[in-house]
């Protein structure tokens, strides 16, 4: 009896609508997670407005830019991945999906050495030269490395995310007409790709 | 266990082994799991609570060392309110009913769901590591208010991060609460067709979903600026304390009814069922449990009077507070007008919405006088806080969860306890709560300062009669717990619908089996609580 009756509105069918409204939902609660940092953000830049003035200085606007052009590059090459996948042009969007993993890399990387910079000059908290700095700069740094650092963090879930989808298009689980992961892939990087848009302007552009 | 004679197989024995309960994907086994950890956690809870009121049944140092009760007490409020109270209903209720409430075998994702269990299980074992790891159990309060919490030697971090993976798992059940109401409705079920409780888990989800992040993102400030002795939040480097204490009410404040509306929703299923008549009032409940949610989010800061507030900002939260007093009373209005002129068939379940709904009332009341500016300078950081807030969260939420217990015990096991017993344990249980928090209140006014280990000579009556209370209490849920252990055992077999509900899950067998329903669940005419032989009609 059992065996033979099945719901039509089962948890355990697939339903491409449903992990899309999860992906999104998830997204909500990481635009939070990061809204906290950019409230903590706001209320210190107006308490300590020229010393996060002179903190932006140290930083290397052109390797900020060149990482934005990378990550806003990677974010329509994730698009078109799956616009190619939909289309059924499965090796294309693999190649596309290469793509975004390698411009993630490079985001990573001169990351690095943006970062170990910083090292140098001793600005990471808890660093000697940090310890000298005023207040105003300390918590500019702080909250620097804090957010850069999630931020990173997320390049590499997505960039880890994109590789499963690779996975999930070559051993078949991922179809030109169930592509509900590629599409999900694709949000989560679209969300990696605005935070930082916004991280940009807020430690290296604003005067 | 029975031999059963019916012929098809429960979701208890559709598959065998520890491990097939350990990695489940059916959302009943999850359920179970959590509620047998959730009860465990609500006993450790308990019996820190008990510990307490016994230091504080004289004045001076009774059995503990003013160290180890601070501890006590953080312990106590990290326990109940990260591992009991915020997944109590949502987790256990929840997961088991909200599929069959909506007549689906599941949620709508069954893997995440069993992460979030085994989410909740590490963040337990971090909550409970600080016992035996590092320099002790934080002894900040569950509320990690800095600059206190970046100096203290104890070891808050570890405690912060269970409550930072607690937080994720709530998310995420939370997460598959609103796609599950969304998607696997059964056909013809719109959202006005749902039953109460399925809204009031969905007006809960969004909370979890939008607030949770907030107090993740917060929680890592505190453990980067222990970690790296640096920080956001100590203003001896710059940092401002009341942000911390803003960016922890922005959560913690909706979290409160985190554990306030799926209560609401239990109440919303109970009242109907045993008065045999259709709810007063469908949509202004629905309706009232969302409002409830997004008013809540901006009243967090009446729990920052005293800390530090421009004139302005007082008034606006202050009256934001009083305003979430008028969907709560809807509520409860819509309740008592369902009762009336209905068929009453009073059972353990309805006597524990009832007590729900009188607690409540003490609650939401001296919520109220903190509300209001003036009287929240007196009683803030006293007593009267402590006595309110038990009363909305044990009186409330604990009340509605043992009648949630009492009311699907028979669906989830297919036996029927003692009701004698049931209804014993209950009584007790009402006159020692009642015993063990109103002195609290009464202590507050006269101003005794909470979280401290001694207090003046003048408070000691009311402290006493309030331990006395504890005993009774505890006494009376040992008693509950141990008749329901017996009747899962031993009980006698219940039909499948012992209270003549309508709502789907009564269509089914008791227990349920794996798929939850072997035909298609039939929707009442008219509305979830449209009962056919109600006497009255409104």
């Amino acid at each position: 009896m059992d065996h033979t009756f099945h719901l039509p509105n089962s948890g355990h069918n697939f339903d491409a609508k449903a992990s899309k409204m999860g992906m999104w939902l998830f997204l909500y609660t990481e635009l939070l997670l990061f809204g906290g940092l950019f409230l903590v953000y706001m209320v210190y830049r107006e308490l300590n407005s020229e010393a996060f003035l002179l903190a932006s200085f140290k930083l290397n606007v052109w390797m900020g830019t060149f990482n934005t052009v990378l990550l806003i590059t990677s974010s329509m090459t994730i698009a078109m991945s799956i616009t190619a996948l939909q289309k059924g042009n499965k090796i294309l969007s693999i190649r596309l999906m290469w793509i975004t993993i390698l411009a993630a890399l490079g985001f990573l990387i001169v990351k690095y050495f943006e970062w170990g910079a910083k090292f140098d000059h001793g600005l990471f908290p808890g660093m000697d030269h940090y310890q000298q700095l005023p207040t105003g700069e300390r918590l500019y740094f702080y909250l620097y490395f804090f957010m850069t650092g999630l931020h990173g963090l997320h390049v590499i879930v997505g960039a880890v995310f994109i590789m499963f989808v690779i996975r999930g298009v070559k051993k078949g689980s991922v179809t030109p007409e169930r592509y509900s992961l590629s599409e999900n892939a694709g949000l989560y990087w679209h969300l990696v790709d605005l935070i930082w848009i916004y991280l940009f302007p807020l430690f290296y552009l604003i005067h | 266990m029975t031999v059963d004679t019916l012929p098809y197989t429960t979701f208890f024995k559709a598959k065998k082994g520890i491990m097939s309960w350990l990695f489940t994907l059916d959302h009943k086994r999850v359920a179970l799991l959590y509620l047998y950890s959730i009860m465990t956690f609500f006993l450790v809870g308990a019996s820190l609570g008990i510990l307490m009121r016994l230091e504080l049944f004289h004045p001076g140092k009774d059995i503990v060392e003013p160290h180890t009760y601070n501890q006590i007490f953080t312990l106590h409020g990290v326990i109940m309110i990260f591992l009991f109270i915020i997944p109590s209903i949502p987790a256990v209720f929840g997961n088991f009913f909200l599929p069959l409430l909506l007549g689906t075998d599941d949620v709508a994702f069954p893997k995440l769901n069993l992460f979030s269990f085994w989410l909740y299980v590490i963040g337990a074992l971090f909550a409970l590591g600080t016992l035996v790891l590092g320099d002790g159990p934080a002894d900040t309060g569950w509320t990690f208010y800095a600059p206190y919490s970046v100096r203290t030697g104890t070891n808050v971090t570890m405690s912060v991060v269970a409550a930072f993976v607690l937080g994720f798992s709530s998310i995420l059940t939370g997460l598959n609460f609103i796609v599950t109401i969304h998607r696997l409705r059964t056909p013809g079920m719109g959202f006005n067709q749902m039953p109460l409780f399925a809204w009031s888990l969905y007006a809960t989800s969004w909370i979890q979903l939008l607030a949770t992040p907030v107090i993740g993102i917060t929680l890592l400030m505190i453990v980067a600026e222990r970690v790296f002795g640096v920080g956001l939040f100590d203003p001896s480097i710059g940092g401002d304390p009341v942000l911390y204490q803003h960016m922890f009410w922005i959560y913690s404040h909706p979290a409160v009814y985190i554990m306030a509306l799926p209560a609401m929703g239990i109440v919303s299923e109970i009242i109907p069922t045993f008065a045999q008549r259709t709810i007063f009032g469908y949509k202004a409940i629905a309706y009232s449990s969302m409002a409830i949610a997004f008013i809540g989010y901006f009243v967090w800061g009446h729990h920052m009077f005293t800390s530090g507030m421009s004139g302005p900002a007082a008034y606006i939260f202050s009256i934001l507070t009083f305003l979430v007093a008028i969907p709560t009373s809807i509520k409860v209005f819509n309740w008592l007008a369902t009762l009336y002129k209905g068929s009453i068939n009073i059972e353990t379940p309805l006597l524990f919405a009832l007590a729900f709904i009188f607690n409540f009332l003490i609650g939401g009341l001296t919520g109220l006088v903190n509300g209001a500016l003036a009287a929240d300078i007196h009683l803030h950081d006293t007593y009267f806080v402590v006595g309110h807030f038990h009363y909305v969260m044990f009186g409330g939420t604990g009340f509605a969860f043992f009648g949630a217990l009492h009311y699907w015990f028979p669906k989830i096991w297919g036996k029927m306890y003692n009701k004698k017993v049931a209804n014993t344990a209950f009584a007790t249980l009402l006159i020692g709560f009642n015993i063990l928090y109103f002195p609290m209140i009464i202590l507050g006014i006269m101003g005794m300062p909470r979280r401290y280990y001694d207090y003046l000579p003048e408070f000691t009556f009311w402290n006493q009669i309030s331990t006395v209370g504890s005993w009774i209490t505890v006494s009376s849920l040992i008693v509950l717990i141990v008749n329901l252990f017996v009747a899962a055992n031993k009980g006698k077999k219940a039909p499948d619908n012992p209270w003549d509900g309508i709502t789907l899950e009564w269509q089914t067998k008791s227990p349920p089996p794996l798929e939850n329903f072997d035909k298609m669940p039939k929707i009442p005419e008219g509305g979830p609580y449209n009962y056919p032989n109600a006497k009255s009609s409104s």
